[in-house]
Parts: structure tokens; sequence; C-alpha cells
């Protein structure tokens, strides 16, 4: 090994080819599906399907052991290395669109972190093999429970060989498409015992169909419009036993759960945020390059000198935004880029994960906000796309943990604090 | 393939480097910036670890290899421990790795061996000017040409240990093109003059040199006629400087982190406040993200990828970084970050010369 950042020519290929994808099928349609809110993007969902099928971005189902030659080097996995890439590219054409590309997407992510062996392939089968597009999604928000994961209120009771699911949760993305448009699964997470707080805390798979679950409302949003966010309410929803992802017992207070063959609970989810926030960051950069590609080029266009070769202090206002900016971009991208490579390569990377989220989120705020603004009176109006990117780009500060939520992450793990000393 | 893990001889050098800047740099740094020099054995000391040797070819009488990325994960290390002493060590370097990267084979030939040998070779680089809007691209000291040679003329600052060496590297412009010459101190004309006062890096010594007619021959232009690609060697400096810059700023934010953990105030430890906190995550953050602009850069630089926005980009945000950085580590010490007995002070002093240094060290 050595500090190396060329890309392996495959995924630089299906890199390439993604970026091709942004280009003919997502940007000539952004405007529309900004304007048109809930409309679906079937053209784009439909030619996607056949690729994600066979290349799923996440929720990757575990090929079963073959003979493993000890004599032969492993093959370094580069699955989120990829998956940055993809998602970039993807998020540069359209942001809301790409949250529409068919897959496990979080719900497939959950199930591949939290799941069993026999989970992972009752519930991941059908996003290789289903010949329509399916979906998978995420339910943890609920109305007075964001940030706060542990007050969440949404109840499983235990019945016989089933659970009961009772509870209202919000701003589930592609909850509609998931559960309306395919035959698709919600993870769900709920409480056993609201007196354990985070210790009983599950997630629960429903399948589309079950009785009990009802998409009961689809925000209006500033921004990833083409993307649906449902608000998903349980009703005596009677799911199976072993829907319940991980280990099923539930922990006594003075007896500690036995190990199951899977990570559980709370640090089930966990564990799925450190693949998930790289890929949150990815989209943030992918619409900031957007934003910094068309200033650039408008900028050019005017006949503002852009220079290399001078002090930064004999720079124009403009030109040292640029770089700065570009500067901001470079260092959120190879953050996201070590974060996934560092999942790759089995390394532990919860703070890395939450730094590129923040330097990300920050980032493509920031970079699309002053793209606004130095595009002057062609900023802001609706015939470019920067002031959409905008809106677009504020999205990835706030879910899978907000800039303030993974600043405080990345804090407890250097001080050394438990999230009781700080909270 | 895209990967973040050093190379096992880089793990070693670090590993090296690391403990010299533990053990050595962190000991006299503070004595040494009082005193106004350096102690008198620890430049050798440096150059026992092979800085400048380690990284010239064998054909040149080295043993190793030129590698912009291991030059700047071994001058992080070293401007942790102290950037008067690295900016030192860096002299002779800038000198050598100039001559390695733009000088003629002949000029490596004869240059480059020395740097090998034992003893510390006291060679140093001239190219900030003493005025405001500086810009190394439109020096003011001058170089023209006259019939078998060229006439230098002009003043520099900032040249590092200028009284003692003897090779000078002094960039100039010929026809308004940045070029660099190969000085040797004892030319006529040459003159260094009073030692420089600088608000950091005290333990440095920094003097102005004047050029006044200076004549030195046609092989002196660095890569002879054809001269030098100065943005090139621009570029290898801004990233090395870059690379110390982060090396400062992670000395800072740590010692502001162990702080944090166990002032305590009002019951509670300073960094059980997000106000506290919340600085901290974000110094890890920008210093994480900086380094890994220096190591891209530094990656194009050895495998001849263009590099002049990269490089401007990364040292305008190493420089933002390293300053921010220790401002803050400043803040969370308090009172006592503006106390002299403690080291954070001295740290941010030397930060805020990072948008002054340039040419100073070089990868
Ligand atoms: C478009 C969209 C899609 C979404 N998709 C999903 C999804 O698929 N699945 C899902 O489960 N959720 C989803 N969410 C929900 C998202 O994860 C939450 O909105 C987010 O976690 C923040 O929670 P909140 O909105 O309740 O804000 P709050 O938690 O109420 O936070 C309000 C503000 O207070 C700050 N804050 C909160 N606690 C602290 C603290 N301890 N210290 C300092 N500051 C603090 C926050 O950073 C924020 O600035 C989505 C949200 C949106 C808008
Ligand atoms: C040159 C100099 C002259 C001085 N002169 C005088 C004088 O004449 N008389 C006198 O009595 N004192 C004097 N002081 C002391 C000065 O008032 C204290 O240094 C100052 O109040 C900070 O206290 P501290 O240094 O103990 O820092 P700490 O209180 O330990 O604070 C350390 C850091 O934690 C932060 N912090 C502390 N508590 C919290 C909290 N609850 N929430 C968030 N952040 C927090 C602080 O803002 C600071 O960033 C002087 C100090 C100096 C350096």
């Amino acid at each position: 090994m050595a500090i190396d950042f060329k890309l392996s020519e495959s995924i630089d290929t299906q890199r390439q080819m993604t970026q091709m994808v942004a280009e003919q099928m997502m940007r000539p349609v952004s405007r529309h599906f900004d304007e048109h809110e809930h409309d679906i993007p079937w053209d784009y969902i439909n030619a996607m399907w056949p690729i994600m099928r066979q290349n799923p971005m996440f929720g990757v189902v575990d090929k079963p052991e073959t003979a493993v030659d000890p004599n032969k080097p492993k093959k370094p996995k580069t699955g989120n290395v990829r998956m940055v890439h993809l998602i970039e590219a993807l998020s540069w054409g359209d942001a809301g669109i790409y949250l529409t590309t068919p897959g496990g997407a979080l719900g497939g992510a959950a199930v591949a972190a939290a799941g069993t062996s026999e989970q992972k392939s009752r519930f991941l089968a059908r996003f290789a093999d289903s010949e329509t597009p399916v979906w998978g999604s995420m339910a943890m928000t609920e109305p007075q429970a964001g940030s706060d994961t542990s007050a969440i209120r949404t109840t499983a009771v235990r019945d016989g060989d089933s659970w009961i699911l009772n509870g209202e949760k919000i701003y589930c993305t592609g909850g509609r498409l998931s559960l309306e448009e395919s035959q698709g699964l919600v993870v769900v997470w709920a409480t056993v015992d609201p007196k354990l707080g985070r210790a009983g805390m599950k997630a629960f798979v429903v399948e589309a169909g079950t009785p009990g679950m009802e998409v009961t409302k689809l925000e209006h949003k500033m921004g990833i419009r083409a993307s649906d966010t449902a608000a998903v309410v349980f009703t005596d929803c009677r799911i199976p036993f072993d829907n319940v992802l991980g280990n099923p017992e539930i922990p006594k207070p003075e007896a500690p759960a036995a190990s199951a063959d899977a990570p559980k609970g709370f640090k089930g989810a966990m564990k799925t945020f450190d693949a998930t926030r790289p890929a949150v960051a990815a989209s943030a950069l992918g619409i900031a390059r957007a934003a910094l590609e068309l200033l650039r080029e408008q900028l050019t266009a005017a006949g503002v000198a852009i220079r290399d070769d001078v002090p930064v202090h004999e720079m124009s206002a403009v030109e040292r935004d640029l770089l700065e900016l570009e500067a901001q971009h470079k260092a959120a991208w190879l953050l996201t880029l070590k974060a996934a490579w560092m999942m790759d390569s089995g390394e532990a990377n919860t703070v890395e994960a939450s730094a590129c989220k923040v330097k990300a989120g920050e980032a493509a705020t920031v970079i699309t906000q002053k793209a606004v603004e130095l595009l002057g009176p062609l900023g802001y109006t609706r015939e470019l796309l920067a002031e959409k990117w905008m809106r677009d780009a504020k999205i990835n500060d706030i879910f899978e943990g907000t800039g303030q939520i993974n600043r405080l992450i990345i804090a407890r793990r250097i001080l050394g604090f438990s999230s009781r000393e700080l909270k | 393939m895209i990967s973040f893990s050093p190379s096992e001889e880089q793990a070693l050098i670090v590993d090296t480097l690391k403990r010299f800047a533990k053990d050595r740099l962190r000991s006299i740094f503070r004595e040494a910036d009082e005193n106004g020099e350096l102690p008198a054995d620890l430049l050798n000391k440096g150059w026992e670890l092979g800085l400048v040797g380690s990284s010239i070819p064998e054909q040149y009488g080295g043993f190793g290899e030129f590698s912009a990325v291991t030059g700047a994960l071994a001058l992080e290390e070293l401007a942790w421990g102290d950037l008067a002493s690295a900016l030192a060590l860096s002299a002779p370097a800038s000198f050598a790795f100039a001559v390695l990267a733009a000088g003629t084979e002949a000029q490596r030939e004869a240059l480059l061996p020395q740097f090998s040998e034992e003893r510390f070779v006291n060679a140093t680089s001239a190219l900030i000017e003493p005025r405001l809007q500086f810009n190394p691209r439109k020096l003011q000291t001058t170089a023209t040409s006259d019939g078998d040679g060229y006439v230098l003329n002009g003043v520099k600052s900032y040249v590092p240990l200028a009284s003692s060496a003897e090779h000078f590297l002094i960039y100039a412009a010929e026809d308004g093109q940045t070029q660099a010459f190969i000085v040797p101190a004892k030319t006529a004309g040459l003159s260094v003059g009073e030692r420089e006062k600088l608000m950091g890096v005290r333990a440095l010594e920094v003097a102005r040199v004047t050029l006044d007619n200076v004549k030195v021959a046609a092989d002196a232009k660095l890569g002879g006629e054809a001269g030098i690609d100065f943005g090139r060697l621009y570029a290898r400096s801004q990233v090395a400087l870059s690379a110390l810059a982060i090396g400062v700023a992670r000395g800072a934010y740590e010692y502001a982190l162990d702080y944090a953990r166990n002032r305590q105030t009002f019951g509670e430890a300073i960094g059980q406040r997000q106000s506290i906190a919340f600085m901290l995550a974000e110094m890890l953050v920008e210093i994480d993200g900086a380094r890994l602009m220096v190591w891209e850069a530094a990656w194009k630089l050895d495998n001849n990828q263009e590099v002049t926005r990269d490089a401007l980009m990364t040292k305008h945000n190493a420089d933002k970084t390293v300053l921010m950085v220790c401002d803050r580590a400043l803040q969370i010490l308090g009172g006592h970050g503006y106390i002299r007995e403690f080291p954070v002070e001295l740290w941010l002093r030397n930060a805020r010369g990072f948008t002054t240094f340039d040419g100073l060290a070089m990868v």
C-alpha cells in the first residue's frame, strides 16, 4: 500500500457512465420535477433499474463464502469508494432525482448492517430479483424525535409469533416509492420498552402491503422535490416475529443481552450511518460541483479572469471567493473519499464519516449560496439551475444527523466523553 | 488505486521523525524561541536522520527516492515538533530539491552528492523580497545576461541561515520571468545583512541578502539556458509549507484537546461545553481536510500531473487552517494560553507567518 489518489479503471469507467446518465437523463428533466412536486421520474427509474439490480449501491447481499485460498492475496474491497463516486455524479445531475434511484437505499443499508444472514437474503433478494423497480426506506424520525432518536415513541409489542407496531413516523425518504409504488420495505425503528431508552430500540422490517401501515402525507419541500418525503402511520400493524433485525432479545437491565450474530439495536443504526454519511456527503458535493462548474463557466463567459498564477492578495474578490469555494469543495471531497475508503478497508470510521458529513454539508451549503450571489441577476432566476441547487444542497446539512449532531459525535469521540457527559 | 495508508517505508520515516520531534524538538523549542537560536548540535542531529540524503537518488550519491508525498509526511512531523527547527532543517532541502527537480544533469552531479554526507550542508534559498504586495512571479531582483554570464541585483529577505550559508539559490527575474541562480556565499557583491526580527519562528536565523552587481557564470542558472519552470518549483514549495502548517496545527489541536478534557470550570470539564467541544471538532475536520489536500497535491507532483491550482488552493487553505486552529487553541486555554509558560501563544505566533512564508521549504 501507498498513498494513492488514482481511481481504479473500473470505478472510473462507471463514474464516467454515471456522469453521462446525469447529463442526458437527469439535467433535461431537472426543472420539471422541481416544479411538479410528487411527479415520479419513471423514465430515469426504469432506465436505472436494470443497472441497480446488477450493482446495488447500498445493502449488498453477502456472497456465499467460497473456499478461500490463503495464498491468494485478498482483493481489497472498493464498494464504498465506488458508491461515493456514483452518488456524486448522479447528484451533479439532480440530487432529488438521485434519491429516487431504485434499490434498497437506507432501508437496504440498515438490513445489511443490522440483519442476520437469513434476514439479509430474505429481505434484500428483491433488490436483485424483481423485474420491476423496488425501493427500501428507513423510518426513524417522529414528530417529537429528530436528532434525539432515543425519544421515539413508536412501540413494538410482542404477541406470540408477531410484533404489533403502533406509532407515527415522519420525513421518511422514499416512503411512497417503497410502500406504494413497489413491493419494497421500510425499516422502522420502534421501542420494545420506552423505559429502556436506547437499549429498548429495535429495527423492524415492514414490507409493502402489510395491513395497518399507511402513507398519510407527502411533504412539500424547499428542495429535492423529486424525492418523496412521507409520513407513515402504524395502527396495530402486525409483522412476523423474525422481522426484528438482529437479536430479538429484550435486554434486561441487570443482564446484558447475549451476543448475536449481528450488531443490534441502536448500535446497528449507528453502524448504518458510518456508511450512509459519506453517501450524503457525496451527494452534497455533486451538487456543489455542479454549482462550481456553472459559476466558472459563467464568469469566464463574462470575461472575469480566474488566475492561478497570482498571489491571493492580487486577486479580485470574486477570484478569491472562487478559490476558497473550490478549496472547501476539495477538502470535503477528500474527507469523503477517506471515510469511504476506511469503510472498505474495515477500519472504524465513525469520526471520519461524521467529519466528511460536517464538511460537505457546510461546503455545499456555502458554495451553492455563494454561487447564487456571484451569478448576480442570473443566479436568482429560475432560468438557471443555481437557485435550485442552493435549495437542494441544504438538506445535506440536516438529514443523517445535522451538522450539530455530527460535531457532537466527533467531539465525544476525540474528547472521550459519553453522551451523558457531552450533550 | 485509491489508498490513504502510507507505504511501510514512509511509515518508518514518519515514526523516526515523530520520535525526533517529540524527544528533541519538543524539549528545546521554548528555550530556543526565548533565546532566539537553536541549540548548537540540533541541525547536525536532524541531519543524521538523513533528511535530505534519503530523498536523493543513488546516482547523485543519495540513498533514497525523491517523493513529494514522503516529504510532506516528514515535514508535518518536524513542524509538529517545532517550526523554527523544521524551517532550519528545510533550508538545505529547499536548495537541494530545487536542484534535483529543475537542475541540469551537470548541476545535479556537481551539487547533490554533498547533501548525503554526514556534515550538515549549509545551503539555503532566497525568494521573498521586503515589500508589500510581494509577488514571486514578479520579482524586483533582476538577472541580466552579460555575455558569458549573468549579473544579479536586488534585495532578498527572510533568507534562512543566511549568515552561515555556503550556497544560495537566488530567485531573480530575467526578462520578467522568475529564474533561479546558484550563488556561492563568497561571491563578490553578495552581502548578508543584519538578522531580521520576526513575530514568530524566533529561533530561526533569517536575514536580508543584498545583491549588488553579483556576477555569476552562465552555468549558475538553474536548469541551464532553458531555465526553470518556476510555477512547478513554486508548487513544490507551496505544498511543503502547507505540510509544515498542518504539523503546527496538529500540535496546537492536540494540546488544546487534552487541556479541554482536564480543565474544570463550573464543576465540569470545559470540553463538556459545546462551545469548546464544537471548536475542537471543527479543528479536527479542517486539519484532516487540509492534510488530504496536501497529500493529493504532493501525489500529483510525484505523478507529473498539473498542480498549479491545487498547490495554490492547498497553501491558501493550509494558511487559513493553521491560523484558525492555533487561535482557537489559545482561546481554549483561556488566560493560560496567553502566558509563555504554555506553548500555545508561540504556536499562534508561528502560525501567523505562513501567509508570508514563501519558498522556505520544498518537497
Ligand atoms: C427531506 C428530509 C428527508 C428526511 N429523510 C429521513 C428518512 O428517510 N428517515 C428518517 O428517519 N428521517 C428522515 N429525515 C429526518 C431528519 O433526519 C431529521 O429532520 C433530522 O435528524 C433533524 O431532526 P429534527 O428535524 O427533528 O430537528 P431537531 O432535532 O429538532 O433539531 C433542531 C435544531 O437543533 C439542533 N440540535 C438538536 N439537538 C442538539 C444538541 N444536542 N446539540 C446541539 N444542537 C442540537 C439541530 O442540529 C437543529 O439545528 C428527513 C428530513 C428531511 C427534511
Ligand atoms: C495578561 C492577563 C492579565 C490578567 N489580569 C487579571 C487581573 O488583573 N485580575 C484578575 O483577577 N484576573 C486577571 N487575568 C485573568 C483572566 O481574567 C482569566 O484568565 C480569564 O477570566 C479566563 O480564565 P482562565 O484563564 O482560568 O480560563 P478558564 O476559565 O479555564 O477558561 C478556559 C476556556 O474555557 C472557556 N470556558 C470556561 N467556562 C466555560 C463555560 N461555562 N462555557 C463555555 N466555555 C467556557 C473559556 O471561555 C476559555 O475559552 C488576567 C489574565 C491575563 C492573561
